[in-house]
């Protein structure tokens, strides 16, 4: 039966480039001199490290704890002795460094015992904590914890859509997944389903993948899930979006800003689905991943590859040509150059991308928008990338929000079909970056000033006490005093005057007692020779005093000069 | 320069984009100097040498790369807009001055391509027919001049005008429709029209409308602003017919006549100047139509496509600000 499928609006059909990096099956990656396994690998919270240098580790043996519930653990990708935990330059187009823990192999690949998990003897809840403990993340690139997004929707899920789509051009890692992997991938989506409760499962695939397609029908047909479907989607960048792919399958838009789940559907990765049958059905928790080696390489293929791999050391494999001049992370439509060629694989690496100039030569001068319209017949999120464009240029970030900056997904379409050659989406990433960068500013200063106007109103309001209290004890000791007087009428002034003189005289000798009582110098009850050697040093210090004062002098002398 | 991605580029350029431009224009061209003589051509290259000079200069003057620039082709889609709006045996100051103030006024004082919010062909036209209506509306007739009487009229110092000259189709038809008791009918079996418009003029547009729908198969334009506007005019054409049959000439006539066709497929979808969401594109071809037609019919000009661009030009930043197409999601709120 031939499924209607739905159309988003937009998008391009560059070369794939995908054809060279699917010859070969699979291959394996020796294991490197030492694994750099940044802590920091997905959306949330920093895993704190559990490891100190010197430990000895198992492969797959938690090297870092999920911090709070909205992050995810790491793992030992083999087995070995920690050398060092210290931050590292991420696999990030910043530079930046993360903490990591470098791991030197010992060669015997251990692992730690592995314990499959039954469905049937957790709870839904445990069995997230269990693959939050496995640091199973999203693998297509957003890397979001996958724990988080297996709860079912209030509304209950209707679908459960599965991303083979793989729509960047030189990306083949899920492609070749589902060629040779397909049953553990059907059994990921089946695990998923159940935990999701979910009606149905749909396994979008663009068409120009028709051996993954095959392989994956197979592999439903053979468990015989008749709430399954593989779907071939029409080979368009970018279906693989998940708001794309949902909306090419079942006809919905979810907006910006929203969850798909409020609208029934949930959207996981091939190679998610593929890791979470690994922890369930093994007991393995996520070290390793397929990575694409494409671009200016003698032989693209696929690797399967521990985290905490150096790139150089994986890209090295397949040959890389000379006249290299970056790696890039990703795909050519949305990666990013890596700061180094040295940078971790890392769960969100699914393509070492081998650039040079001759591959992706530099960008032809940008000129003025002509406003042709091309960008907004190229944009999948229905945007007017010109209008941006000018806002984001005037630096008029509120009428760029207006026309919904946030909605753009950074897909690239738009700079792709430039006639101008405009790097629209440097425009936007600087826009938002920039919205986001007031918006910590407004935040910071309104929280200072929340903080000034309170301490000054606390401060008015010891004020205010502390006068009201001076007032009320003024009040009582008049009180008191009229109350005296009233006893003893005779000789009045007299008497007051006098008692005025007694309470200073006895204020004065409780302070003078006060200051003898105040603990004593060191230079005070000293034996009587280091006493006079004191005294000799101060009249010394006296005597030299003038010239210090000279020398003291002569730079404020100077100092209109250096003016 | 732009290190970040996309990497990828699809081959094209604005250069592309106005060498297709150029290129659709080109059977207007060849029928036009085959009705009408070697005029057009002279008036052509004018115009050319002169939008070169002065964008060449300007961008000297403003620090721009010269050579880059040039290479855009846009100044020259201008001229030839330029020489194909102006009368093809006009002298040459008229041409050289329409281009100079549309390359320096309308575009370069405004900010150079893609910052100028008037069609700078349409801003020419404009300002010479209001300064020079005479030399404006002298126009040749088909078939009439050879080519020693055309270059004399355009570098020749004096003008025996009258007895060589006509005016447009659409201008003589208007004038014929004031005399008394006069017919459409009537005045269309006159001289200067053939089968169903001007003589040579209507064979001009024909190659207009082919030029244009290669600029349609090339994906150069949308459909939206071509189909809006002749669509438009040949409704409120047909509906003027049909009330006053005596006194309009019917749809026909009207699209092929004067620049119709040249202003719905290479002036109007202009898109620095034009509308650019796709229901601003029908508003704002609708709005030109309508003030064509009436300049047309009710105005003193030969023909009303420059000033209802330039009115529809003011338009756009309003339609498109109403017009902005919902964003993916927006439209499933709930």
């Amino acid at each position: 039966m031939q499924r209607k499928l739905f159309k988003f609006n937009g998008g391009v059909k560059p070369a794939t480039y995908k054809t060279d990096s699917t010859r070969e099956p699979i291959k394996a990656v020796p294991l490197p001199a030492q694994l750099i396994v940044p802590l920091h690998q997905h959306v949330g919270g920093t895993p704190y490290p559990l490891v100190e240098t010197g430990d000895v580790v198992l492969k797959g043996q938690r090297i870092g704890a999920a911090d709070g519930n909205v992050s995810s653990a790491v793992h030992a990708p083999t087995s070995g002795r920690v050398v060092a935990v210290e931050p590292r330059v991420m696999a990030h187009p910043s530079g930046l460094t993360t903490l990591s823990v470098v791991i030197e192999p010992d060669g015997e690949e251990r692992w730690i015992d592995c314990e499959p998990i039954s469905l049937r003897a957790m709870s839904p809840d445990q069995v997230r904590d269990e693959l939050r403990d496995a640091g199973v993340v999203g693998l297509g690139g957003a890397v979001f914890p996958s724990h988080l997004k297996l709860k079912p929707a209030n509304g209950g899920t209707d679908t459960l859509v599965i991303n083979g789509a793989e729509c960047e051009p030189f990306i083949t890692c899920d492609d070749l997944l589902m060629r040779e992997r397909a049953e553990q991938i059907i059994r990921g989506a089946e695990i998923m389903q159940q935990l999701l409760q979910a009606r149905r499962v749909l396994i979008g695939i663009e068409d120009n993948k028709p051996e993954a397609i095959a392989a994956m029908q197979h592999a439903v047909s053979a468990r015989a899930a008749g709430s399954m479907e593989v779907v071939a989607v029409p080979t368009r960048y970018p279906a693989g979006g998940a708001k794309q792919l949902i909306r090419v399958l079942t006809g919905i838009e979810v907006p910006h800003g929203r969850r798909s789940t409020d609208y029934g559907v949930q959207c996981f990765n091939t190679g998610t689905a593929y890791a979470i049958a690994d922890v369930i059905d093994r007991g393995r928790p996520l070290v390793s991943r397929i990575v694409t080696v494409a671009g200016n390489v003698e032989r693209p293929g696929n690797y399967e590859v521990l985290f905490g791999t150096p790139m150089n050391h994986v890209a090295a494999l397949a040959g890389i040509k000379p006249g290299t001049d970056r790696f890039i992370m990703g795909g050519p439509m949305m990666g990013f150059r890596m700061p180094a060629y040295d940078v971790p694989v890392v769960k969100a690496t699914n393509c070492i991308l081998v650039g040079s100039p001759e591959l992706f030569p530099p960008p032809e001068p940008e000129i003025g928008c002509i406003r042709c319209g091309e960008c907004a017949r190229a944009c999948p999120a229905d945007l007017q990338p010109f209008e941006l464009y000018w806002y984001s240029r005037a630096k008029n970030f509120g009428k760029a929000q207006e026309y919904h900056l946030f909605d753009c997904i950074e897909c690239g379409c738009c700079a792709y079909v430039c006639p101008s050659h405009i790097p629209l989406v440097d425009y936007f990433r600087f826009s938002k970056s920039e919205i986001w960068a007031r918006e910590r500013q407004k935040h910071a200063a309104d929280v200072a000033r929340d903080r000034f106007e309170f301490r000054n109103e606390r401060i008015e309001r010891e004020k205010r006490e502390k006068a009201e209290k001076l007032a009320a004890k003024t009040a009582a000791s008049r009180a008191a005093a009229s109350m005296a007087a009233a006893a003893a009428p005779a000789g009045t002034s007299d008497h007051s005057e006098d008692s005025k003189k007694a309470l200073i005289a006895a204020a004065m000798a409780r302070a003078k007692a006060q200051r003898e009582a105040i603990a004593p110098q060191n230079t005070e009850a000293l034996p009587p020779d280091q006493q006079a050697q004191i005294v000799n040093a101060d009249a010394h210090r006296a005597a030299i005093a003038p010239a210090d004062g000279n020398i003291a002098a002569q730079p404020t002398e100077k100092s209109p000069a250096e003016g | 320069m732009s290190l970040n991605s996309p990497y990828l580029r699809k081959p094209t350029s604005v250069t592309r984009v106005m060498a297709e431009v150029l290129l659709a224009l080109v059977p207007a061209i060849a029928v036009y100097a085959w009705f009408f003589g070697v005029g057009i051509l002279v008036q052509i290259a004018l115009a050319t040498a002169t939008a070169i000079a002065f964008e060449a200069g300007f961008l000297k003057l403003r620090g721009r790369p010269i050579g880059r620039s040039l290479a855009d082709l846009s100044a020259i889609v201008t001229a030839w807009l330029i020489a194909l709006a102006f009368p093809s045996i006009g002298p040459w100051w008229l041409v050289v001055a329409g281009t100079a103030f549309a390359i320096v006024v309308a575009k370069h004082l405004y900010g150079g391509l893609g910052q100028n919010p008037f069609n700078p062909a349409m801003v020419a036209y404009a300002v010479m027919i209001v300064a020079f209506p005479a030399l404006m509306s002298q126009w040749p007739g088909a078939g009439r001049l050879d080519a020693a009487a055309q270059l004399d009229l355009i570098f020749g110092g004096a003008r025996a005008v009258d007895a060589v000259t006509a005016a447009t189709p659409l201008d003589s038809l208007r004038t014929g429709l004031r005399a008394e008791g006069s017919s459409v009918n009537a005045l269309l079996q006159g001289d200067g029209f053939g089968l169903f418009a001007g003589r040579g003029w209507e064979w001009i547009a024909v190659a207009f409308l082919i030029g244009g729908l290669y600029l349609l198969a090339r994906r150069i334009i949308t459909w939206h602003i071509p189909v809006a506007y002749l669509g438009s005019l040949a409704a409120l054409e047909t509906i003027a017919s049909i009330a006053a049959p005596q006194s309009y000439p019917g749809p026909v006539f009207s699209l092929f006549s004067g620049a119709a066709m040249i202003g719905a497929f290479f002036i109007l979808t202009d898109p620095v100047s034009g509308a650019t969401t796709p229901r601003g594109k029908l508003i704002y071809a609708a709005g030109a139509a309508l003030m064509t037609w009436i300049i047309r019919h009710f105005g003193s000009f030969p023909d009303g496509v420059a000033f209802a661009t330039l009115l529809m030009n003011l338009c756009v930043p309003l339609i498109d600000m109403k017009t902005q197409p919902p964003v993916f999601g927006h439209k499933t709120k709930n």
